[in-house]
């Protein structure tokens, strides 16, 4: 009988636990179904009240009028760009300096390394505006390369790196190199680098996203249509004059999707990244 | 041959000495040489800026005549000015009632994921993770859309079902604040769910075990075993969300669109700052802005992070 009633009210609390993480998916995917919703409706459908909430057959002539507000393509283009070529920098400086705080020792590496850590605490806002300057005597204002220079400051991947190098780069191996006349850096291209691809993977994903959905940098650096990343090209959306809902809902779904469907492919290294790149 | 022997065997040793020596030098100039590019990088980008930006704080200065010395003035006229202390209360009540239920719910969610008779554990996650993915632009102009002062907007619609009035999502005082807050909760509920998440699984199997052997319930469990263990992470998660609070930018701007920069009800510190300097070329009264913003955020991020873990220790107490 004991047992009887126990399972019972296990199983009325497993209903609740159910019951509950669906409500909480349901909350997380409503905008997301919405958006779709909104994306293949005219404009004219937000007036109607009560609210339409099945998707309808204009997916295709939103997204033309969205072509005819914004370069769509060639900012998607330009984000990616940007995306790709800090991630890579940002991959290179990392490792190499996770590869010497390590595996070498040198007089002040712990100051170098403690540094590090403080810069963490500098909230972006307080560089902004003699940045702004920077890039703009640099003749880099309203660039790409203008945008990218300032994500290539990042220390959290530093830290993770040299974490993940510690751990994963046996030292026996760089002494075996080093008898065999490895130069350091031909260590650090031959043994280090294809040992550490699975951190290279969990750094990528987090400066690639975060990159992806910067927007106060990006939006301060970028004038001229013709550079804007798909961020600032979305913000203008809702700047016209007559806000057509239909329309902007269509920009975001085809410059969310891509990324969306990425996230579905890859979900686990995604989210691993976050821990690895949080917690550790 | 008993002399050469001892000879040959010193000699290996200098040899090896040297070249260890000249080895450890290697190393030393390698180290130095791969750490260099980070901190060419941090002086120009980094540090160069925030310290130029401590000296802008006391200059007058619009972009373009040169600057002149101006003392302490722009901290008396931002700290004067009543448009700042409201961005500060708006980015405050901002920051508490969209940060604090995500770690509320961010604990929630992460127990009831790490229920081992959970199926379906990976949708769960994935689908509360995934807003987390989506870019801010992208999420706030989807609650544009979601809640705008239409009367048919959806939010006045729910609102309409429970015999509610419309609210002026765009431009009324907590219209504008509950919208953002709903957004930034949407957001980061899934990340700090997935980091706790991850804290609960360090957590080791046998204390359960023995607790439940001891007779403790489940919600026992999750008050004197889950959350005293996740202290660390909570602390974590309450200093992040601190300071991503006090920089809020991106969700106010883009939801208000072209009224964000005129108009004060979700008018935030940052963007306070950013007003001052590429609206009205005031660059002084921004820098000045700047420096008080860092003041604020460790004084928050130290406050919060302070009463974090005392609770957590009271409740480790009893």
């Amino acid at each position: 009988m004991n047992t009887v009633e126990k399972t019972k009210k296990l199983s009325l609390g497993r209903v609740f636990v159910y019951l509950f993480l669906s409500l909480a998916a349901l909350f997380s995917m409503f905008p997301f179904y919405w958006m779709f919703v909104m994306a293949t409706r005219p404009s004219s459908a937000y007036n109607s009240i009560p609210p339409i909430i099945t998707p309808g057959s204009l997916l295709v002539e939103n997204f033309k009028k969205v072509l005819n507000q914004i370069d769509f393509f060639h900012s998607m283009w330009n984000s990616f760009v940007v995306c790709a070529v800090v991630t890579v920098v940002v991959l290179f400086i990392s490792s190499l300096a996770g590869f010497a705080f390590a595996k070498f020792q040198f007089r002040g590496k712990k100051f170098f390394f403690t540094a590090i850590l403080l810069t963490m605490i500098i909230p972006p806002q307080l560089g902004l505006i003699p940045q702004y300057f920077l890039i703009s005597k640099a003749g880099l204002l309203d660039t790409l390369p203008g945008v990218m220079m300032l994500f290539f400051l990042n220390p959290l991947g530093i830290f993770l790196m040299r974490q993940y190098i510690s751990e994963a780069v046996p030292d026996e191996l760089m002494e075996a190199a080093k008898l065999d006349g490895c130069s350091n850096f031909r260590i650090y291209r031959k043994i280090v680098l294809p040992i550490i691809l699975p951190a290279f993977a969990t750094l990528g994903i987090i400066v690639f996203t975060a990159v992806w959905g910067e927007f106060l940098w990006q939006f301060t650096v970028l004038r001229d249509p013709e550079h804007y990343t798909i961020q600032v090209a979305l913000a203008q959306l809702s700047n016209t004059r007559n806000v057509d809902f239909g329309m902007i809902m269509s920009g975001v779904f085809w410059a969310t999707v891509p990324l969306l469907v990425i996230f579905l492919l890859f979900n686990r290294l995604f989210i691993s990244s976050i821990t690895e790149g949080s917690v550790k | 041959m008993d002399h050469v022997k001892p000879t040959i065997g010193t000699n290996k040793v200098t040899i090896r000495k040297k070249r260890y020596r000249s080895e450890a030098k290697k190393d030393m100039i390698s180290g130095y040489l791969y750490i260099a590019p980070f901190f060419i990088i941090f002086a120009l980008i980094g540090l160069y800026p925030a310290l130029f930006s401590i000296y802008l704080g006391f200059q007058k200065w619009n972009g373009l005549s040169p600057m002149t010395f101006v003392g302490l003035s722009n901290f008396k006229m931002v700290l004067t000015d009543p448009l700042f202390w409201k961005s500060v209360y708006n980015t405050i009540i901002i920051g508490m009632m969209g940060t604090a239920p995500q770690l509320v719910f961010g604990i929630i969610f992460a127990y009831l994921l790490n229920q081992a008779f959970l199926k379906f554990k990976n949708f769960f996650r994935v689908t509360i993770f995934m807003p987390y993915i989506t870019s801010m632009v992208a999420i706030a102009l989807i609650f544009s859309v979601l809640f705008s002062d239409h009367e048919s907007s959806l939010a006045n619609y729910v609102l309409s079902l429970a015999g509610l009035d419309p609210v002026h999502w765009g431009s009324s005082e907590w219209g504008t604040k509950i919208a953002i807050s709903i957004m930034v909760f949407w957001r980061w509920v899934g990340y700090n769910t997935i980091i706790y998440l991850a804290g609960i699984q360090s957590i080791p199997n046998d204390l359960y075990e023995a607790a439940t052997i001891d007779g403790a319930n489940k919600f026992q469990q999750l008050i004197h075993i889950t959350m005293p263990m996740l202290k660390p992470f909570i602390i974590l998660t309450v200093f992040t969300s601190t300071v991503g609070a006090m920089q809020l930018f991106s969700e106010p701007t883009v939801f208000l669109g072209t009224s964000a920069f005129t108009r004060d009800e979700a008018m935030t510190i940052v963007m306070y700052l950013y007003r001052d300097a590429f609206k009205l070329q005031s660059f002084g009264t921004a820098s000045a802005t700047a420096i008080i913003l860092l003041v604020l955020i460790s004084a928050f991020a130290a406050i919060n992070t302070f009463l974090t873990s005392g609770m957590a220790r009271k409740r480790r107490g009893d």
